[in-house]
């Protein structure tokens, strides 16, 4: 059997950190590839790649034999590569017909010909196995059936290679058995898949090989069946450390800081209880989409609970951002520039943003003794601002503008700091002096609460972890009992490889 | 009949505000009055059809009353020096469309939001109508009053163009592919450009619609009035956006039709001004009615828009 896609040594590297190192693998015709990996990993690169979003540095790829450099989404299309997203490209005031056509409508003349549209439309829901109205609105459907209005979108009749990426996250039991169905009729019609899921058991349900990706490289492939959950995980998890954690004294028995029972809120989690004493840190792991984010914000007060109750040195605290931060919470948000950052503004307002009220006397600012707060409070976190901080925050780099974040939150002095990725996206550098922040604020006497996706950052750093799935906690390790692959088995929800450790 | 009115609130509000009106005075049921309703209606009507193109893209145009104004001006400096009617009508249409291309390479090449652009050029268009006319009210010649009250099979000269500019937008907003880009690029103009939808191409077709209807909508209303005074078209620029929004259109984009919605919403502002004057209400009260009746549609949008993102 002729391979239909090959990857051959292929390579990415953003802004000089690695993602991708010489990656290959090879899928032919009427298979499916499960493609496995920790967050991070490459997976969503090395698919970009062949979905024409991201141009590799180096290496090649082939499909069905020529030469395949797609430049753009829509030539990787045109070349019969669909690439269904994790996150669904659809509009939901636009009927499901519409959704699936635009911006090539069929037309008669000037106008849209929407009988032709729906004949077409009928033809590719049926494709997928989707019964609904084309005329219905997306935003009517539910998550299971916009999946497949997704798929059905991307699934031009002649595509030959089909990426699918994490396709089952939003999907109810049923819906993904829909979807499994769908995905080994594809295979069937002689058509190349790729599925990528944390999943682990769907992977070795559908896929026929399996490659599994650990810092950008393949550390595995070959036949499903010579796979199971436990060393795939063994495999995704195996890595050397090479950074070095800030040394922790051992936490001295405070009282608890943070007090929170059983919490919930919407779909997004229910039930959470936990407390975080006095220098302490608490570790929050969990795949994407097991509401760590939303679990921090709630607590916080930037979205409110629905149920349970947040309690703050003993005492409830009202849900609202201005109540968290005047009882000593601090929030440092994942996004650091959507929510952390002010970009125009200058970094020393950056700085000043959350402590105002405690530089201010009768509702006047001392500007004096706010602007050498600023100055050492820029120190202390090592803000490399060499134009000063009367620049724009905007011009500071990624692990800059991250330290930015936190000076302003610990300017305040604050005594339960929820920090979400506080890592994300910066240097190993930078990285370390953030890891030197959190080690210091426990030392201080702070309540640490640290979501990561990055267990061996948690493992370095907490002494307890929490692991979420799906909006529940579902484990929790004291620091004896640390072990990557038994955080990662509770956050996929499958069995810890047993005798192992 | 439940479901239909649920979808357009305004229907039911105009029943309210018509039955208010019709126990306050007989006069308002008079075929006369309904007929006079729906002729005062036909120039708001227009515009607010412009209006609505640009809502559906999530973006506005503040300077519709300007365009009106400025197109109206230019047009009648020149029927006074002796130009004919067509050729007038001509540039004011073509004075409407490039205002709306105006606004719109501003808005897509320089990337400024569309509040910002059009609040500018609706006092640069203001300033400028003003030193067009010397802020003299411009005096036509009757035979444009004859054009305005004329009649054709019986049915008002304005209330004919009014349907045939509702039609038309419909058919272009539902039947083509411009039409249901405009509601793709408003519902997230980043998925409508992913999917390979022409935003840039789609919001230019949506000012030049607005401008171009603002100009006819303003060429309308001067047939009607017979002259052009140096506030014409003031403020109506908030009557257009509130009969779009009375009738459905979004705020935030992507949702709302102009038949029936921005009709009704017209024909429901242009009765209760109406009715007020029937009624002989206080003159200064007008403002404060039409705002209320406009600040209940706007939360009515917020509120559904709210149900919609959850």
């Amino acid at each position: 059997m002729s391979a239909l896609l090959e990857v051959e040594s292929v390579s990415k590297a953003f802004s000089g950190i690695p993602v991708l190192e010489g990656v290959s693998l090879s899928l032919a015709a009427g298979r499916v590839l499960g493609l496995v990996g920790e967050n991070g990993a490459g997976k969503s690169t090395l698919m970009n790649v062949l979905g024409g979003v991201v141009f590799p540095d180096t290496g090649e790829v082939r499909l069905a034999g020529d030469e395949y450099r797609p430049r753009g989404p829509a030539e990787a299309m045109a070349r019969g590569v669909a690439y269904i997203h994790q996150e669904l490209n659809l509009l939901p005031n636009l009927s499901v017909a519409e959704n699936l056509f635009l911006p090539r409508l069929p037309r008669r003349g000037l106008l849209m010909d929407r009988r032709r549209l729906e004949a077409l439309a009928r033809e590719r829901l049926l494709a997928v196995g989707l019964d609904v109205s084309p005329w219905a609105l997306v935003g009517d459907l539910g998550p299971g059936a916009r999946q497949l209005v997704e798929i059905a979108r991307a699934l031009a009749a002649d595509a030959r290679v089909v990426i699918l990426d994490e396709p089952t996250t939003s999907l109810t039991a049923p819906e993904a058995e829909r979807l499994f169905a769908l995905v080994r009729r594809l295979r069937d019609e002689g058509r190349g898949l790729v599925y990528i899921s944390h999943a682990l058991g769907d992977v070795l349900r559908l896929a026929d090989d399996v490659l599994v990706l650990r810092d950008g490289e393949v550390v595995g492939s070959g036949p499903a069946s010579g796979f199971d959950e436990a060393r795939l995980i063994t495999l995704m998890v195996g890595r050397s450390v090479d950074t070095v954690y800030p040394a922790r004294a051992e936490a001295p028995p405070g009282e608890p800081a943070l007090d929170v029972s059983g919490l919930g809120r919407g779909g997004a989690f229910r039930d959470v209880s936990l407390t975080v004493r006095r220098g302490e840190v608490v570790g929050l792991a969990g795949l994407m989409g097991a509401g760590r984010t939303e679990l921090l914000r709630a607590i916080f007060g930037l979205d409110p609970p629905d149920s349970g109750e947040v309690r703050v040195h003993g005492r409830p605290l009202r849900p609202g951002p201005r109540e968290a931060i005047a009882r000593g919470v601090a929030l440092v948000t994942e996004d650091r520039r959507e929510d952390g950052l002010v970009l125009d503004a200058t970094i020393a307002d950056n700085l000043a943003l959350a402590s105002l009220p405690a530089h201010a006397r009768g509702g006047w600012i001392d500007q004096r003794a706010l602007a050498q707060a600023l100055a050492a409070q820029a120190a202390a976190v090592r803000l490399d601002a060499p134009a000063g901080l009367g620049r724009p925050a905007r011009t500071l780099s990624g692990g800059n503008q991250q330290k930015a974040v936190l000076g302003k939150w610990l300017l305040g002095r604050p005594s339960v700091v929820l920090l979400d990725e506080p890592t994300r996206g910066i240097d190993v550098g930078a990285k370390q002096h953030v890891y030197r922040l959190v080690a210091d604020l426990a030392g201080g006497g702070a309540a640490v609460l640290l979501a990561s996706s990055e267990i061996e950052e948690l493992l370095g750093l907490a002494d307890r972890v929490l692991v979420l799935r799906r909006g529940s906690v579902v484990d929790e390790l004291c620091r004896a009992e640390f072990d990557r692959e038994r955080i990662l088995a509770a956050a996929l929800g499958v069995a810890p490889a047993g005798g192992r450790s | 009949m439940i479901g239909f009115l649920r979808r357009w609130p305004a229907l039911g509000l105009l029943a309210l505000v018509g039955a208010v009106f019709s126990a306050l005075s007989p006069e308002f049921l008079e075929a006369r009055n309904l007929v006079n309703v729906l002729v005062q209606s036909a120039s708001l009507g227009i515009v607010a059809t412009g209006m609505a193109f640009v809502l559906l893209t999530a973006g506005i145009d503040l300077s519709v009353g300007s365009a009106m104004f400025v197109s109206a001006a230019l047009a009648g400096k020149l029927v006074v020096a002796g130009w004919g009617l067509g050729a007038a009508f001509a540039v004011v249409l073509g004075v409407g469309l490039a205002w709306g291309l105006g606004n719109a390479l501003v808005v897509t090449r320089l990337g400024v939001k569309p509040f910002v652009v059009t609040l500018a050029t609706l006092y640069i268009g203001r300033g400028f109508g003003l030193w067009l006319t010397q802020t003299r009210a411009l005096n036509l010649p009757d035979s444009l009053l004859l054009v305005g009250s004329a009649r054709v099979a019986g049915v008002p000269l304005p209330v004919l163009v009014l349907a045939a500019v509702l039609v038309a937008a419909h058919v272009v907003l539902e039947w083509t592919a411009f039409g249901r880009h405009l509601y793709a690029v408003g519902a997230d103009p980043e998925i409508a450009r992913r999917a390979g939808v022409p935003v840039r191409r789609t919001l230019l077709g949506a000012y030049a619609a607005a401008g171009v209807l603002a100009a006819l909508g303003g060429a309308v209303a001067v047939a009607q009035l017979g002259a052009v005074s140096p506030m014409f078209g003031r403020e109506r620029e908030f009557a257009a956006i509130a009969a779009a929004v009375l009738g459905g259109v979004s705020l935030f984009g992507g949702k709302g039709r102009v038949l029936p919605g921005v009709l009704l919403g017209t024909l429901l502002l242009q009765t209760v001004e109406n009715g007020l004057v029937i009624v002989n209400a206080d003159p200064y009260l007008y403002p404060m009615v039409l705002a209320s009746v406009i600040f209940v549609a706007v939360l009515l949008d917020s509120l559904q828009a709210r149900a919609w993102r959850r």
